[in-house]
């Protein structure tokens, strides 16, 4: 293999002096035969991915046309029944009300505060290594324990909260905090944004690091002020960033399920239910495994219409040229 | 496994089965294999997986080796969901353990209307006609017996005396008025009248289970069910006087969001003495002093009290237990087996060790704690018995009764709304 590797070629046993093409002929065998070698190494990958990926998403398509308690296969057939019910249940469409409001949350204040702790941790301030290590601590935490944890704190009356609320003199401040059809998806958030503001604040960091400091540094001999320098030079060079971290937090959004799970099972009265905690009920509680499925179907339709419009809109310049065709010539 | 042909159904079987664990697999023979020296082979399937009952289950497994030498008990213990789902999965196969544990009811007639389990009318009539009546009810399916009980228990008010009489009230209420009565002082002398665990639905439908077998009865109950149609006047009514009691803020603050037994939720609250009562099974004693930090001699029990001008009476208790039914070919040790096991001298032993409620009327001299003699009695008196509506009815209806029920108490749906929903789900279910 001391043969120069030219771009566009790739090294092996025929590699070296290139043969004119006899025709398409041998062109044709030897991209069979990378075909070939290609198809070898995925295969194993390919067919875990058909088994546990495609096969049950395709199953559950198929099975949202039933009416199926999901045991034998389903017979019942039923048409588009199951997506008609759906759109006429309050519960459903209150869940897809409650999913946007958490995305606009989320894209409003939780973004903009993990940006904000970014950029005031990427100064040289005393300890800053402990503080990146203790707003990042509670992504580590599962959401089973972080449910727990906030179920205890926000108990009404005896919970964490409320007791130091009062202890500062501002028990009139403390409330019912999950347990009030009103006040619980306020709640929920909070808990939401102290679980993962950290993972964003984190990304916007990494993006911050790669931020050349001549830029910063040209720009203050220019004359600029530390606002203008955030907004026109480091802003744009964190916008790739920015671009993934909105795409990972609407897509949590939509498929929000074990933190709610746990900690209020979608009450009071379904008032912090989501498309994910509907869907367990009426799969695992009700036996209506057709209708659940559906359920999924649309919460899968969503997070891809979104997935591939954001793709397609937003994310357009960062994935130009990462896409690559297996020649490896990006072509 | 022995079928040469495994059927798409078995094949989505053992990947069930597979997914639960290696202990499963070996279920789905059924069992009961003769092995070269003549002796049986019994598979015994429980949920007892909780010390001290699995010690004292599985020393009653070797006693009856003993006392029968050519029969040998294999057991097979799963916890409570896992079991349940690994059961639906064996219904649908068609293949069932010799001995499995039930709660009776609609999963029970299920597997029944399938032909998986042996009918024990006749097989344990010498025997199972002296077991205590009201246990043997979830089992008694179309008058035929399916299932021998080993626990019965029941839902009733568990109350603490002390705030009772700060409160002024001398005797518990025995009437649905006087009950609300009680709450309005209770509430009066600063006290909060009931806890209630606002997160797990089921916690509220008893209050309507209750108040319907009360309004409408037991039979109307059976009927809407049979006919898919919950929609009478007695069922609305039900929901009315549930309404009048929420209309009266009894509940601890932030119920709605309160667990069952975590330390903040329901049993804790009564344990605390935070709260004066709360509607549950014979369990709570146990549980009131394991979230919280119980109120001993101060606890008491009460049955539901009766609905002025109702169909129902306060002797009709609410409630369920357990039992073990068999496949429909187990073998006679199998049935020497339940025998063995619904005996005064096993039952003396479950009684006194694992603080299940007897279900052999000899056996509740084992009984020393106050607060079950006093279920025990009701038990003992009980003229009529309705099951869990979530054991007794197909798991989407008995849901659909949960979650209305906790609408209602919520605020957001009436008693006809609660009504109409329960009915629109059970005619969905056919």
């Amino acid at each position: 293999m001391t043969s120069t590797y030219l771009p566009g070629t790739r090294p092996g046993p025929d590699a070296a002096p290139r043969p004119l093409p006899p025709a398409g002929r041998a062109r044709t065998r030897r991209r069979l035969l990378h075909w070939l070698t290609a198809m070898g190494f995925q295969l194993p990958a390919l067919v875990l991915f058909g088994v546990l990926v495609l096969l049950p998403i395709l199953f559950a398509l198929y099975a949202s046309f039933f009416r199926w308690g999901g045991f034998g296969m389903p017979s019942d057939y039923t048409g588009a029944d199951n997506f008609t019910r759906l759109l006429q249940d309050d519960v459903f469409l209150g869940d897809l009300w409650r999913c946007l409001l958490l995305v606009v949350l989320s894209l409003a204040l939780q973004l903009p505060f993990a940006l904000a702790m970014a950029v005031l941790l990427n100064q040289r301030i005393r300890g800053r290594a402990v503080y990146r290590m203790l707003f990042f601590a509670p992504y580590v935490l599962s959401e089973a324990i972080t449910g727990v944890l906030f179920g205890m704190i926000f108990a009404p009356d005896e919970g964490l909260a409320d007791h130091l609320l009062s202890d500062i003199g501002l028990g009139a401040l403390g409330g019912k905090w999950f347990a009030d059809p009103s006040t619980v998806m306020a709640t929920l958030f909070l808990v939401m944004t102290w679980k993962y503001f950290g993972f964003h604040m984190m990304l916007y960091l990494a993006g911050l690091q790669s931020i050349p400091a001549e830029l910063t540094e040209a720009a203050t001999v220019d004359g600029a002020s530390p606002w203008q320098r955030f907004r026109h030079v480091t802003l744009p060079l964190l916008a790739p960033t920015l671009r993934i971290s909105v795409f990972l937090s609407v897509i949590g959004s939509i498929q929000l399920f074990d933190l709610v799970w746990v900690v209020t099972a979608g009450g009071p009265d379904h008032h912090s239910e989501t498309m994910a905690v509907t869907m367990f009920q009426y799969g695992f509680k009700r036996y209506q495994v057709g209708y659940a499925s559906a359920i999924s179907v649309a919460m899968f339709g969503v997070s891809l219409v979104f997935a591939l419009a954001y793709q397609r809109f937003v994310l357009r310049r960062d994935l130009a040229g990462a896409t690559t065709n297996m020649r490896g010539d990006g072509a | 496994m022995g079928d040469p042909a495994l059927s798409r159904r078995g094949f989505l079987t053992a990947t069930a089965a597979a997914g639960l664990g290696m202990t499963a697999l070996s279920g789905c023979g059924g069992g009961s294999d003769s092995g070269s020296s003549g002796t049986t082979t019994v598979e015994w399937w429980n949920i007892s997986t909780t010390e001290p009952a699995k010690s004292v289950w599985a020393a009653l497994a070797k006693k009856f080796e003993a006392q029968n030498p050519k029969v040998k008990i294999k057991i097979v213990q799963l916890e409570n969901d896992a079991y349940k789902t690994k059961m639906t999965a064996l219904t649908a196969s068609g293949k069932l353990p010799d001995i499995f544990h039930t709660w009776g009811g609609g999963v029970l007639q299920q597997q029944v209307d399938a032909g998986l389990v042996k009918d024990l009318t006749a097989p344990t009539k010498s025997w199972a006609d002296g077991l205590l009546p009201v246990a043997k009810q979830p089992y008694l399916l179309d008058g035929k017996t399916y299932g021998i009980p080993f626990d019965i228990g029941m839902v009733g008010f568990w109350y603490n005396k002390a705030l009772f009489k700060k409160a002024g009230i001398s005797a518990p209420p025995a009437t649905w008025s006087a009950f609300l009565d009680a709450v309005k002082k209770l509430k009066a002398a600063g006290v909060t009248p009931l806890a209630l665990a606002g997160k797990e639905s089921w916690t509220g439908m008893y209050y309507w289970a209750y108040l319907a077998m009360r309004t409408a009865g037991i039979a109307a109950l059976k009927k809407a069910n049979d006919d898919k149609d919950f929609t009478g006047a007695g069922f609305v009514e039900a929901g009315q006087h549930l309404k009048d009691l929420v209309a009266l803020q009894p509940f601890q603050k932030g119920f709605l969001g309160a667990a069952y037994s975590s330390p903040t939720g329901q049993a804790a609250s009564v344990g605390n003495a935070k709260a004066a009562m709360e509607l549950m099974g014979q369990w709570a004693p146990s549980v009131e002093a394991d979230a919280g930090k119980g109120i001993g001699a101060d606890l008491g029990f009460f049955p539901f009290p009766a609905v002025e001008g109702g169909q129902g009476t306060v002797t009709e208790v609410f409630g369920g237990g357990g039992g073990h039914a068999l496949r429909a070919d187990a073998p006679q040790a199998a049935v020497d087996f339940l025998k063995f096991f619904a005996s005064e001298t096993t039952d003396v032993e479950l009684v006194k060790k694992t603080s299940v409620l007897p279900v052999v009327p000899a056996a509740e001299s084992a009984l020393s704690d106050a607060n079950l003699k006093l279920v025990q009695a009701q038990l003992k008196a009980a003229t009529g018995f309705q099951l869990y509506l979530d054991q007794a009815y197909a798991p989407a209806v008995g849901q659909q009764v949960n979650d209305s029920v906790a609408g209602l108490i919520a605020g957001s749906k009436s008693p006809q709304d609660v009504t109409q929903a329960i009915t629109k789900t059970a005619k969905e279910e056919q």
